[in-house]
């Protein structure tokens, strides 16, 4: 076990230098000149802007560059500072709180909603409920996240005045909408998914074997059924908490949320290129390390899976 | 009422959102059908009846604190939901009115008589009986009708076996003993157990007796048993359900159980999942299951057949043991003569949903009246072994000669060699060698029989011969060739050579391609003639086979186990080759289908000349069939040479064991084969 988790890291370093590379020279290569960009349409001396060039290491090759940049991230935990001379990190211990939150009111919908919805379909399966479940998820699942996002402000929160449709600055209440928007697509795949694994454990012989023993359906159903088919789906829920920062861009955005999906589109668009690298990154070694956890998890549910 | 100020005072402005005609309309219609439900469907009526209301009063709800608030809301939208909620509540009200009408009904004071009167008028003192069963299954476009009266007893501490071949309704029979026929059949007719009506009982009586009163013992001990729950977990519950035992106690009895069903070291291994176990141990530990609420009646359908014939011996010594111990009666469903012949007292036979003939196991066995039952007994295969067995004679001290490819068959082409051949599966890059020292040889035209148990590793060997596997060590030699050290080009021309059929008829050929397209793929691999003349050669491999040529265009799921595996095997003759390789070709076959598939392999065999390995379990199979035998154990081979030399004069214990442990289909005999298994066992101290 420890093998396996020792063997894992390691496999961490060529996945972080990859995906790290990629996102730098793509936003580093971008056309465009971050200084020129940075000083508008006010003149600005070739000297500060010499200055600068050298401060951001940005007269050095692109891979030198971009050793300097990790070095620095990896031995010190400095992920850079931006043109205006704020650390990354100050944005990113900002921004990180929400987008965490969010992230959590996602993924308590989906799992939670998702779960509800897949178990029900499967147990009356073909009846009202199950079809009724399953159009709602296609309609989710097809419905563009842009889409949600838009009609739940106008109904829930223009219309009715329910939830405010823009900011954090009422607590909670106002991260249920984006939750709702975030984890739109991903319920319809749980549901879905634990709907077709579950409809098959339940005609599995070992279900068969509870029911011949005198066990109540809805016991053979948690303790049998529910046991088995949640493996997948716990792998699934586990990788899309991952994806769900990239998911974070959009939703927070159109929330206008002060999140790190928003900074990066604000970043972006600004072409602050140290916030975006730093806070990519940041995603890349969460996403590595939720793999991870999963797959530890994955060994837990399933006993049948052991590693060395 | 109270909405009808609302809707005048709205409809000045907002005339479209609050016509009454809408609701009223909805409140017309919708109790209309939901009555219609209520009468089909009570359950799915009723529900709809709770959802109706959610979703009618849920606005309304919702709305209240919204109104009480006053400002800033949509008055038409507050106006809408009252509207809804009202006319839902009116609909709703109807349904119900109606429901609790039907429910009344339905369970008036005369049926319930009628039930009880049932059950006290005929109270059987049989452990089970059946009493005119009929079960019929509602399909998309039919009713298939799976049982049509069947009646027979089981007395207290009594063995009846059930006896037929798929399809005959024996399993379904049983499935209504224990009220676990699936949603879309009926069943009438009386079933009681222990004098209590089974048929007439709700969903929870049901419960309390499964388990309890009657449990039942499955076919498959490899999926039977949950894989993400420990043994203990799953014997646990089985007593918790019935409030047997709980917590420690449990726990401690369930040890008690594996002690008793032969589990070593059950304080210890109780604490595993199922995978820790083998196939065999895992249909013990459903047997421990089955008995941990002492029930009065098991029902085992087809506990053995998925297990080799030595494990199989076992688990019927534990369940005639246990039948001794704790004095249950027993029904088994099996197909297998020799199964019947071992454990029952009495015997039921099945042909499509009816009972045919039914007795002793004795009349049945010897002397069987009704012509299926004696075609049955025909098609079980039989060892033609000497009448008296060897006694428990220890192994002789000389070994056996490993038959070496000698003069003597160079007289005809050897068509498979194989010299010192070591296989092995790589797992981490690491080899781990699953068969080692092998030597055989195969002239044309000769069967070669590969016997062992499953693990043995004779399934490998087939799948080294047909290049799926890569040799670890030695030389494997098709006609002449030494496959590894051939180039990949070269190895197809070899394979081009060799015919394969599988096991599993339904598995093995692809669902999507119609049967003249099946047959004609491996010409369509070598690029073997014109489609003219594969469509040709398709229809005589059919005429081999004893197909008609219509199949042409039809698809495996149309056709029977029989036939399909009928189709593996033209396909394998496709490209006239020199070799065949069978692995356990009829297994998966009813036993008259086996001895008609293997008539025809035989014929085919003299037709085409092929050198054949033939992969089984079945003895008897081999004895039919080959001319030679290699008995493998755990990857080694114990013994071969001559088919008579093996089943006549075995001389190492495996093999002993192995033919002792097939059951033959008659009760006197196998009651003498089984104690001279036991005194075996004994005297080469295995018990």
């Amino acid at each position: 076990m420890t093998g396996y988790i020792i063997r894992r890291l390691l496999q961490f370093i060529p996945v972080v230098i990859v995906a790290t590379l990629i996102v730098y020279a793509m936003v580093f290569l971008m056309p465009g000149d971050p200084i020129r960009a940075l000083s508008g349409d006010r003149p600005m001396s070739e000297q500060v802007q010499d200055r600068l060039r050298e401060q951001y290491n940005l007269n050095d090759p692109f891979l030198i560059q971009y050793g300097k940049y990790m070095w620095g991230v990896f031995t010190q935990g400095d992920f850079g500072t931006t043109f205006q001379g704020r650390p990354v990190l100050d944005i990113i211990q900002q921004g990180l709180p929400v987008t965490l939150t969010l992230a959590a009111v996602a993924f308590c919908f989906q799992a939670i909603i998702g779960a509800i919805a897949g178990i029900l379909a499967a147990v009356y399966k073909d009846s009202f409920i199950d079809r009724f479940v399953q159009v709602s998820l296609v309609v989710a699942v097809a419905l563009p996240t842009l889409a949600i996002a838009f009609l739940l402000q106008l109904t829930f929160g223009l219309n009715l005045g329910w939830f405010p449709i823009a900011g954090t600055r009422d607590g909670m209440v106002s991260y249920i909408l984006p939750g709702i928007v975030l984890a739109a697509v991903s319920t319809g795949i749980v549901a879905r998914m634990l709907r077709s694994e579950l409809i098959e454990a339940l005609q599995s012989d070992y279900v068969r074997t509870a029911t011949a023993k005198g066990m109540k359906r809805s016991r053979v159903v948690t303790r049998h059924g529910l046991r088995n088919s949640l493996i997948p789906v716990v792998t699934f829920l586990g990788a899309d908490l991952a994806t769900m920062m990239g998911g974070a861009i959009v939703v927070e955005s159109v929330f206008n949320m002060p999140g790190l999906g928003g900074q990066v589109f604000r970043s972006i668009q600004a072409q602050e290129n140290t916030i975006v690298v730093g806070i990519v990154t940041l995603m890349v070694l969460f996403y590595v390390v939720v793999n991870l956890l999963v797959d530890l998890l994955y060994a837990v549910l399933d006993p049948r899976i052991r590693y060395e | 009422m109270s909405q009808s100020p609302v809707t005048e005072d709205n409809a000045a402005t907002r005339p479209r959102t609050s016509s009454p005609w809408i609701p009223a309309a909805l409140s017309l219609v919708v109790p209309g059908l939901g009555q219609l439900v209520v009468l089909k469907e009570r359950d799915l009526g009723l529900k709809l009846l709770i959802a109706w209301l959610v979703i009618a009063l849920g606005p309304t709800l919702v709305m209240t604190p919204l109104r009480l608030s006053g400002t800033q809301v949509n008055r038409a939208a507050v106006t809408l939901a009252d509207t809804v909620a009202l006319s839902a509540i009116g609909i709703g009200l109807l349904i119900a009115a109606y429901a609790a009408v039907m429910a009344y009904r339905s369970a008036s004071p005369e049926a319930q008589e009628a039930v009880a009167e049932a059950a006290t008028a005929k109270a059987p003192e049989a452990a089970l009986s059946f009493q005119d069963v009929h079960v019929s299954f509602a399909t998309e476009f039919s009713t298939v009708e799976a049982v049509k009266g069947v009646s027979f007893d089981v007395m207290p501490g009594e063995v009846v076996a059930v006896v037929g071949e798929s399809g005959s309704g024996k399993s379904v029979t049983s499935a209504a003993a224990m009220g676990l026929v699936p949603k879309n059949g009926t069943v009438t007719g009386r079933i009681h157990l222990n004098g209590v009506e089974v048929t007439a009982m709700d969903a929870g009586q049901l419960r309390r007796l499964r388990g309890s009163e009657v449990s039942m013992v499955f076919q498959e001990p490899m999926t039977a048993l949950n894989p993400v729950l420990r043994v203990s977990d799953q014997l646990k519950e089985a007593m918790e359900v019935h409030g047997v035992a709980f917590g420690k106690d449990a726990l401690a009895k369930g040890v008690e159980l594996l002690e008793l069903v032969g589990i070593p070291d059950p304080a210890r291994r109780i604490s595993e999942y199922p995978h820790q176990f083998s196939g065999g141990q895992r249909q013990r530990i459903v047997i421990a299951m089955a008995i941990a609420c002492n029930p009065s009646m098991i029902i085992a359908d087809e506990p053995t057949t998925a297990l080799d014939v030595t494990v199989q011996a076992d688990i019927l010594d534990l369940l005639r043991r246990l039948k001794e111990e704790i004095n249950t009666a027993i029904m088994l469903i099996t197909h297998n003569m020799g199964v019947v012949a071992d454990m029952a007292d009495r015997v039921v036979v099945m042909f499509q949903g009816q009972v045919v003939e039914s007795g002793t196991a004795e009349e049945i066995l010897l002397s069987p009246k009704h012509p299926y039952t004696r075609r049955l007994l025909e098609a079980m295969p039989k060892l033609h072994q000497k009448t008296v067995l060897d006694g428990p004679a220890v192994e002789t001290a000389a070994p056996p000669e490993p038959v070496t490819p000698s003069d003597a068959s160079a007289t005809a082409e050897t068509a498979i060699e194989a010299r010192d051949l070591a296989l092995a599966y790589k797992h981490r890059g690491k080899g781990i060698r699953v068969v080692e020292g092998v030597n055989f040889s195969v002239p044309r035209g000769e069967i070669l029989g590969l016997v062992g148990e499953s693990g043995s590793g004779k399934s490998t060997i087939a799948k080294a011969v047909l290049g799926l596997l890569e040799v670890d060590h030695g030389e494997l030699l098709i006609r002449g060739r030494n496959l590894p050290a051939l180039s990949r080009k070269e190895r197809k021309a070899v394979r081009k050579d060799i015919g394969v059929v599988f096991q599993d008829p339904a598995a093995s050929l692809d669902p999507r391609f119609p049967i003249g397209d099946i047959i004609a793929e491996p010409m369509v691999v070598h690029k073997v003639g014109s489609p003219k003349d594969r469509k040709e050669r398709a229809a005589e491999l059919l005429d081999a086979v004893k197909l008609p040529r219509s199949v042409t265009n039809r698809y495996p799921h149309e056709l029977s186990g029989g036939q399909r595996q009928r189709i593996s095997i033209a396909r394998a003759l496709s490209l006239s080759p020199s070799i065949l390789i069978a692995d356990e070709p009829t297994s998966a076959l009813d036993v008259s289908v086996q001895a008609r598939v293997l008539e025809m392999f035989i014929e085919l065999q003299e037709q085409f000349e092929f050198a054949c390995l033939f992969v089984t379990h079945d003895l008897a199979v081999v004895d039919q069939l080959a001319n030679q035998i290699m008995v493998l154990e755990k990857g080694r081979v114990v013994e071969q040479g001559e088919k008579h030399q093996i089943l006549r004069e075995p001389r190492r214990d495996y093999t002993k064991r192995l033919l002792a442990a097939a059951p033959v289909p008659h009760p006197q005999e196998q009651r003498e084969r089984r104690e001279a298994r036991h005194q075996l066992l004994a005297a080469q101290g295995l018990i």
